[in-house]
């Protein structure tokens, strides 16, 4: 008999001890970002897709060797290059990143010997298509340079 | 007051128009009350304080399809839900705001609301049945055992204040706690019973209200994680948007009827200015009480459910009712 | 329209339990003979999320398969990334920096106390309550922005290398997770008053699904499971890697065998991980990151190679059969979730469901590492 008052004692007092933690807990400020009305700004270290880094010129560093492309391991970067007449480095003429198969590993960084490509700042990706997705990182390059 | 047709009309609009409103707009403070204690700011885009949400919900539920799942039960189906609002809204008829806000008040006035409040399970019974959905089935079944089991102790602690208000009359029930807190049946020093296990009658009390809404930590009929939805799981629609209305509409007869019954209906709890104004601090704090319950608590399975009820509930309420009777033998 | 349903008194019914419900947290279906609400048979059906994992660890080279490893688990990535590494390692004979060790030790642990974190609030809200899940994300938001401040990703990091790490560590990583240390054992203390204490909670769970030790052996259950039907196992103790022999923690062993001592485990274990923490950002030495001598090409000796590391959902052991080649001969994922929930089939009959859907969620099943 004891034992039955008892249970329901500490019972009630249980749940009285949890009400009580939620009460405290809803005067508290709340610890959200209201994300599309705010931002926050991503860590230096932020891992978004890759991205070509220019020269002091706005060219391309890349100098077309091909190890980040034998890097990746999902074969998400297709690039080409040649020599243009006269000069004695090729020159990067595409760079494309199918960003549907990029697991961001930060394989093709590593691998880069150059400083050529990095990581963007970017993860606001969202689209119905899945062609947004393979992207031109040379024609985004000169699309920063202007 | 005399029962005209106006009068009727009058009365009918108002009820549905308090229901309507409230079942929309406890949906919002849930909502808001559920995000603060959980840190977040709910929903608090579409108007100021995101006041316009529940007409915004309630117009993208009205532009939706309502499907009948084939091989339901076509009439059932269609009926549960219009069954999970109307007893709440009738109940509202004879809930007296304060002593001239009232429908129609009748000398069984507790009577008639608990007449329909059992109609309310009826309608998750036929909704669980009607859907032809496994899921629901069982829902279905959990809702009558748990309605059977706490209608038992609800009507036993209602009979001990109706023993010591000696009427069924909701206005006499609150006319007899007029005065301080020390009148109300709550806590009845200054009453004409003394008993001071009243407390622990409005305890049993709330918890089966909790139980008989269907509500958090004894939402069973739609227990989430192991349901999907429970008895609504094939509703879209105004269905689902019925049921959910009906569920705050039983909340808020709930929380009137304790206040009544336990908590002095309008009066002011230091004897002053007794008021409508008194009534609906109560109701509401009451209420919050409820949101506040469900965003604390696990749900119980429904055995500890069925446990509590008989083991607990049962047996100690059947004990204040002898003690209160004893007790009114005394004095 | 159909013909109506018309059960006999002793029929039984198939419930079918996902592949998409609540409480299964992932793409899991369980399939359900059921009597009213008992479970007469349970049968557990995956595969819904296979995506191949030992098969691609056969085709790609050994950097390249790194980062599959985070997306076994995605809740604790970073100890089956330890685990994989570790064994290459072993195989090619790579020499680890104790640096490098003891922040792959730290991280280790931080992300098991976010696995704990979230299993902890799922749990709870399998069982109805759900503010506990935004109390536990809130503090599991933490760890993984300090983990995402030094491997920049969140979720499904890529952080450590053969014979090292990716990144080193800052000073604002060691103030960060000092801060957090101090918090984490403040919301402990809440989460006990809040929900272990909770009578609905421990009614739920007190003697509920017994697993007996036996059981436990017989279907190769580790973690938490094991742990609380009193098998006394934990890799970091009985067959040490890493620089855990230099930590002092406790392993939580219960005997109660139900599902409130896998709970239990669980809490103390936050613990226990908590500890270890602070004590490796205490000894925390200097010096690089990366040895200094490494094969440019990893390339193993012929061999076979065995590596087991304590995750936060069990023992997950990784072996590797080479060939002396880029790519290895084989390579077998043994991934501890796996057995942990071919329990669930024995242990439910006779369960009621919702019994046996708090029992499931005590389990702490990640389905995409079931299903690897």
């Amino acid at each position: 008999m004891v034992a039955y008052f008892t249970e329901i004692f500490n019972g009630l007092l249980s749940l009285f001890i949890g009400m009580g933690i939620t009460f405290k807990e809803f005067f508290k400020p709340t610890v959200t970002v209201a994300y599309p009305y705010e931002t926050l700004t991503m860590c230096a270290r932020y891992r978004g897709h890759i991205e070509l880094v220019p020269d002091e010129e706005g060219n391309p560093k890349c100098v077309v060797c091909g190890l980040c492309e034998k890097a990746c391991p999902s074969d998400c970067i297709s690039l080409a290059g040649e020599k243009p007449e006269g000069g004695k480095k090729k020159e990067l003429t595409k760079y494309n990143l199918d960003f549907t198969r990029c697991s961001l590993c930060g394989s093709c960084v590593e691998s880069c010997s150059f400083g050529a490509i990095d990581f963007s700042k970017e993860y606001n990706l969202a689209s119905t298509r899945k062609e947004d997705f393979i992207f031109n990182l040379l024609q985004r390059l000169e699309e920063k340079k202007k | 007051m005399r029962l005209t047709l106006i009068n009727v009309v009058i009365a009918v609009v108002a009820a549905i128009a308090f229901a309507a409103l409230n079942a929309a707009y406890l949906v919002w403070a849930e909502r808001r009350g559920a995000a603060r204690i959980q840190r977040r700011p709910g929903p608090n885009i579409n108007g100021p304080f995101g006041l316009l949400q529940p007409p915004l919900d309630g117009i993208k539920l009205m532009a939706k399809q309502l499907t009948i799942p084939g091989g339901a039960d076509k009439a059932m189906f269609i009926a549960a839900p219009i069954l999970a609002m109307f007893p709440a809204i009738m109940s509202f008829v004879t809930i007296p705001f304060s002593d001239t806000i009232v429908a129609k008040n009748m000398n069984v006035g507790i009577l008639m609301i608990f007449a329909f409040a059992s109609m309310g399970g009826m309608s998750l019974v036929f909704a669980g049945w009607s859907s032809r959905n496994k899921y629901a089935m069982m829902s279905s079944v959990r809702a009558v055992s748990q309605a059977v089991a706490y209608e038992i102790p609800m009507l036993i602690t209602t009979i001990t204040v109706v023993m010591i208000t000696g009427s069924m009359d909701l206005m006499e029930i609150v006319r007899q706690q007029s005065g301080s807190i020390l009148h109300w049946n709550i806590f009845p020093v200054l009453g004409n019973s003394h008993n001071l296990l009243m407390p622990f009658s409005f305890l049993i009390f709330f918890t089966c209200t909790l139980a008989e809404t269907n509500r958090a930590p004894f939402d069973l009929g739609e227990a989430e994680s192991e349901l999907v939805a429970g008895f609504h799981t094939e509703y879209g629609s105004m269905g689902f948007g019925l049921f959910f209305m009906g569920e705050y509409a039983n909340i808020v007869v709930g929380s009137c009827l304790t206040t009544i019954l336990f908590l002095g209906g309008w009066n002011c709890p230091f004897g002053l200015f007794p008021g409508v104004w008194w009534f609906i601090l109560k109701l509401y704090l009451l209420i919050g009480t409820f949101i506040w319950i469900r965003w604390t608590f696990p749900r119980t399975t429904i055995y500890g459910l069925l446990n509590l009820s008989w083991k607990i509930l049962i047996p100690l309420s059947l004990f204040n009712l002898l003690f209160t009777a004893g007790l009114l033998k005394v004095f | 329209m159909n013909a109506p349903i018309l059960l006999q008194p002793d029929e039984t019914f198939i419930l079918n339990v996902g592949p998409q419900h609540p409480a299964t947290h992932g793409v899991l279906r369980v399939k359900m003979e059921m009597s009213g609400e008992y479970i007469v048979n349970a049968e557990t059906v995956i595969g819904y999320i296979h995506r191949m994992h030992e098969k691609m660890g056969e085709l790609k080279t050994y950097p390249q398969f790194l980062m599959n490893l985070s997306r076994m688990d995605y809740l604790g990535a970073l100890g089956y990334s330890h685990c994989h590494v570790l064994v290459v390692e072993k195989a090619s004979g790579i020499v680890v920096p104790e640096r490098a060790e003891y922040i792959r030790a730290i991280m280790v642990e931080l992300n098991r106390i976010a696995s704990h974190l979230f299993w902890f609030g799922a749990f709870v809200m399998d069982l109805g309550g759900f503010s506990p899940l935004m109390y536990a994300l809130q503090d599991r938001e933490h760890i993984l922005d300090m983990l995402e401040a030094v491997t920049g990703s969140r979720l499904t990091y890529c952080y450590f290398r053969f014979g090292g790490l990716y990144n080193d560590i800052d000073d604002d990583f060691i103030a960060a997770a000092r801060r957090f240390i101090p918090r984490m054992r403040k919301s402990l203390k809440k989460y006990k008053a809040l929900v272990t204490g909770n009578i609905i909670f421990r009614k739920r769970l007190e003697g509920i699904a017994p697993l007996t030790p036996e059981m436990c052996r017989k279907y190769g259950a580790s973690s938490a499971v094991a742990r609380g039907s009193g098998i006394n196992f934990d890799v970091r103790r009985n067959e040490p890697y890493s620089v855990y022999p230099e930590f002092d923690f406790d392993i939580p062993v219960y005997h109660e065998c139900d599902s409130l001592a896998r709970y239990m485990v669980r809490m103390d274990e936050i613990e226990q991980s908590l500890r270890i923490v602070e004590q490796g950002l205490d000894k925390l030495p200097g010096g690089p990151i990366m040895p200094d001598k490494k094969p440019k090409i990893i390339k193993p000796p012929a061999g076979d190679y065995y590596q087991a590391v304590e995750t936060a959902r069990g023992s997950f052991g990784v072996r590797l059969v080479s060939d002396g080649g880029k790519n290895p001969y084989r390579l077998k994922l043994r991934s501890p979730t796996y057995s942990n929930m071919h329990l669930f089939d024995e242990a439910c009959r006779g369960m009621m469901i919702m019994d046996a859907l708090a029992f499931m969620g005590s389990l702490d099943l990640v389905i995409p590492e079931i299903d690897r």
